[in-house]
């Protein structure tokens, strides 16, 4: 059962990445991440971290994508730039580049072997309960920076968007 | 006092300092007579410890003093010593004596010349570095006195170094110098590989057991050879001496009659145990000295400067002394050496006055009937002028008797024919001279004319002193033919003849006495013969030499262009060195130098311009990279 | 039987084909969109390990990583809107002052 999700869930994983890299609208490329999130939320939960499926759909799906397509639709993009650009060593470069890049990944991961057996599954240990006292009690520290982290974020956004307030919405760049 | 004999040459080197700083703010008088002074004091010196050397028995008279210790490298120690010896004490004293009386005479001569101080501060310093030359008890030493008067020789012959002919007459000087200089080095070095010394007594003692003919000696005596053909002007390097001429006459009588131009003589005979060791430098020697005397007398013949005639003088007496140690008869040639300054000095100071009196002419065919008009300069010239030629009674005969002499017994007669012939000349043209300068009537400009005078008393006193030295000085080596003692030679002995080298001084099988009184009458007939022929040619008949010229015009024309040699050397030498050194200079200083270290800064640029091009800005190249950057890292660590 | 490796190699190839996104698209969004690919296939690696090594550390990891991931893109997205206020392009291309 697991197998067959497994590689349902691949397939979906890989189309919909390659989704993304491909399409010229850059909609098309939003909607691609976001079945890529959702697949990867199906994977955390065969994974037993089940909460992390969820904070997957809400922040990663329900958060950050929205957060793109508002941005995408607020630059109402009347030209897009070229897929294939001029210069083509640049573009094969980059797709060598990924290349060599699997390559030297399959040498590394595939070369482990893992003594943990998966027998010994325990299906709470992804749990928000778990999840949360160890956060709580471990992690606190990084916790609270994190939430500091995300305060900046908020101000720092906001700081940049800003214009000042005598000057007209788009000033003359 | 022989063991403050260091004081020689340490007076004049004070008066250098003295003239040098204070000189140009002194009066005329206190310079001229502080420098005279000094070398007046290293005169006296000299002949006080002459007089003790004197009264020493004959095997113990050779002192070394030392001075200080001056280099001591690995096995090379040259200190910084006085020899002081039978042949040092002669030239000391010819050295010190010459240079006084004609340090005397600048005073007079040199009056009113803006460089009067600088004159006086090269003269003494000139006479610093002969006396170390003639002092030194090692080659080093000696090598740096030889240096040094080539220096001043160069700053002297340019003296007026504003007029660029008396200036390029200087490096001329210079430059042929060290051609024999370079020479000089190379024997010094090639004696200090052979011998581990270059200290006179230990080079001569070392050397004693070397066989007769050994190669390393020819050698040595060979390169020593071509120092003393440049400083003494020999062929082939005896180009500078007339051009020399460019100087103030006093420099000329002092440096390149009496002193300097005997250096190589004085080295020569020094070394006489080791060219006694090599009989075929020793020939060469005696080739060249024989060539030179009569090459030299025959450009004499014809030239019309008054000095220039007494510098080719000059060269073929000095081929005399060259000719008397090539066959082995050293002290004559120093004997030759002694006389030589005493008359030579004494033509060039006469010469001088003579050019003094006539407001700066020097050629003999604008001279004339002065000998009325400037009497004492007449009377020592002409006496010089009878010593030169070899008549008797006067110190020259004897000397040059001697050689002639030497060079016949010696087995080698066409060396005394070639001797015999040149003597001949040398009476023909030194009485040309003066019966041109002298006798006749004046065929001047009638403004020189007018201010024609004899010379101060500064000027005429050493000319005085010098003509009664030319006539008496002979008298010290009065050979025994004649009821003398042969004292000179006897002086010189311990030095210039080594008894345990047995078989080497062919004691020249001493000819009979009838054929010494034979010899010396031919040689007198032979100076007469020439001194007939010049009254003929420029008292009886003054149109002979004008019609000899016409009827011999190529020959004419070829002595006196003086065979030529300078344009040859130009030709040969001298403009292909300018032109190698042109495209050398193009080749390796412009092109190579230059351009290596103009290359290092255009490759810097260049390389700056190519690799700046990757700084593309783009955003995507920058991020391609530092994949790529990863992906060697990872690489790296996956597959070591 | 589906085992670490499978995991492995499937999180190396969205990071692949994320460092191709990234590397060969001219838009800026879209860019950035493969940056998110990237980062979620570290953390199904981290999750994979979590899983097959027992420890729950894994998961904390990547917790974390999807709060600085929500930072980042928020800062992001603003200086993209500001350089498309002045450069009227989204084209990389066209950012290209940071050179010689």
């Amino acid at each position: 059962m697991e197998a067959i999700l497994f590689w349902v869930f691949a397939v979906t994983a890989i189309v919909s990445a390659l989704v993304v890299i491909l399409a010229k609208n850059p909609i098309t490329s939003a909607l691609g991440l976001i079945v890529t999130f959702f697949v990867l939320a199906g994977y955390y939960v065969l994974l037993s971290a089940q909460f992390l499926a969820a904070v997957q759909v809400i922040v990663y799906a329900g958060a950050i994508m929205v957060l793109f397509l508002f941005v995408i639709m607020l630059l109402n993009l009347q030209k897009l730039p070229d897929m294939f650009p001029q210069k083509r060593t640049g573009f094969l470069l980059g797709i060598a580049v990924g290349g060599v890049f699997f390559l030297m990944a399959l040498k590394a991961l595939t070369g482990i072997s893992v003594t943990g057996s998966p027998s010994q599954i325990d299906v709470d240990m992804g749990s928000s309960a778990n999840l949360g006292t160890r956060l709580f009690t471990t992690y606190l520290l990084p916790f609270e920076i994190a939430s500091v982290l995300l305060l900046s974020a908020i101000i720092g956004a906001v700081v940049l968007i800003r214009q000042s307030p005598d000057t007209d919405q788009t000033p003359e760049a | 006092m022989i063991n403050s004999v260091w004081l020689i040459p340490l007076f004049p080197l004070i008066g250098v300092l003295f003239n040098g700083f204070f000189g140009k703010k002194l009066p005329e008088k206190v310079v001229g007579w502080f420098g005279s002074l000094m070398v007046g004091f290293s005169f006296i010196v000299a002949c006080l410890a002459f007089f003790e050397l004197l009264g020493m028995d004959a095997e113990h008279r050779s002192v070394t003093v030392p001075v200080f210790n001056w280099l001591v490298s690995g096995s090379l120690s040259a200190a910084a010593s006085i020899l002081v010896d039978p042949l040092s004490c002669v030239m000391m004293l010819v050295v010190a004596g010459v240079s006084f009386l004609i340090h005397i005479y600048s005073i007079g001569y040199m009056h009113g010349d803006n460089g009067f101080a600088r004159y006086f501060t090269y003269l003494n310093l000139f006479v610093f570095f002969m006396l170390t030359l003639v002092m030194g008890d090692n080659y080093l030493v000696m090598f740096i006195g030889w240096e040094g008067v080539g220096l001043c020789s160069y700053l002297l012959i340019g003296f007026w170094f504003e007029d660029d002919e008396k200036a390029n007459a200087g490096k001329k000087a210079f430059i042929v110098n060290r051609i024999g200089d370079f020479g000089f080095l190379v024997g010094i070095m090639l004696m200090f590989t052979t011998f581990g010394t270059i200290n006179f007594l230990g080079v001569f003692q070392r050397a004693a057991f070397f066989p007769v003919g050994s190669g390393v000696i020819t050698a040595i005596t060979l390169c020593l050879f071509l120092g003393a053909v440049g400083k003494s002007a020999q062929i082939p390097l005896y180009v500078w001496l007339p051009d020399a001429m460019a100087g103030p006459t006093p420099v000329s009588a002092l440096i390149h009659a009496a002193t300097m131009v005997t250096a190589g003589v004085y080295m020569v005979a020094r070394s006489n145990i080791l060219y006694s060791l090599a009989p075929a430098s020793l020939y060469v020697v005696a080739i060249v000295g024989a060539a030179t005397a009569i090459f030299a007398a025959t450009i004499g013949l014809v030239q019309n400067d008054i000095k220039k005639v007494l510098a080719y003088s000059t060269v073929s007496q000095l081929g005399y002394m060259f000719l008397a140690c090539g066959v082995g008869a050293f002290g004559v040639g120093i004997f030759h050496l002694v006389t030589h300054a005493f008359f030579k000095a004494l033509l060039f100071l006469g010469s001088g006055s003579v050019i003094h009196a006539m407001s700066g002419e020097q050629d003999i065919r604008r001279m004339g009937g002065l000998k009325n008009k400037i009497p004492i300069t007449f009377a020592t010239f002409f006496i010089a002028t009878l010593a030169i030629s070899g008549i008797p009674g006067l110190s020259g005969f004897f000397s040059k008797d001697e050689i002639l002499f030497k060079a016949f017994a010696s087995g080698h007669t066409w060396i005394w024919l070639i001797g015999l012939v040149a003597a001949a000349l040398t009476a023909f043209y030194m009485f040309r001279l003066v019966f041109l300068t002298f006798y006749g009537q004046f065929r001047g400009e009638k403004s020189v004319a007018a201010h024609i005078h004899e010379s101060p008393p500064s000027m005429t006193i050493p000319l005085i002193i010098l003509a009664v030295l030319s006539i008496i000085g002979g008298y010290i080596g009065l050979p025994r033919a004649l009821a003398g003692g042969a004292w000179f030679e006897g002086w010189l002995e311990p030095v210039l003849t080594h008894p345990e080298l047995h078989g080497l001084h062919e004691t020249t099988a001493h000819p009979a006495l009838s054929t010494e009184y034979l010899l010396m009458a031919l040689s007198i007939v032979v100076a007469l013969v020439g001194i007939l022929l010049a009254y003929q040619m420029y008292r009886k008949d003054p149109d002979m030499p004008g019609r000899l010229a016409n009827r011999l015009k190529t020959t004419y024309n070829v002595l006196l262009h003086k065979y030529y040699v300078d344009e040859i050397y130009n030709a040969a030498v001298v403009q292909p060195l300018l032109k190698i050194s042109d495209i050398l200079s193009d080749l390796f200083d412009m092109k190579g130098i230059d351009g290596l270290v103009n290359g290092v800064g255009w490759i810097i640029v260049a390389t700056g311009k190519g690799v700046r091009r990757i700084q593309t800005g783009f955003v995507q190249n920058y991020a391609l990279f530092m994949g790529m950057g990863i992906l060697i890292l990872l690489g790296y660590l996956l597959f070591k | 039987m589906v085992s670490l490796p499978h995991y492995l190699v499937l999180s190396a190839i969205l990071f692949c084909l994320g460092v191709i996104g990234v590397l060969t698209r001219k838009n800026i969004l879209i860019i950035f969109m493969c940056i998110e690919l990237m980062l979620n296939s570290v953390n199904l690696t981290f999750i994979a390990f979590a899983r097959h090594l027992g420890n729950v550390e894994g998961q904390i990891f990547v917790f974390f990583v999807m709060a600085v991931a929500a930072a980042e893109v928020a800062v992001g997205l603003a200086i993209i809107v500001v350089l498309f206020r002045f450069k009227n392009s989204v084209d990389i291309d066209s950012l290209n002052i940071m050179k010689w």
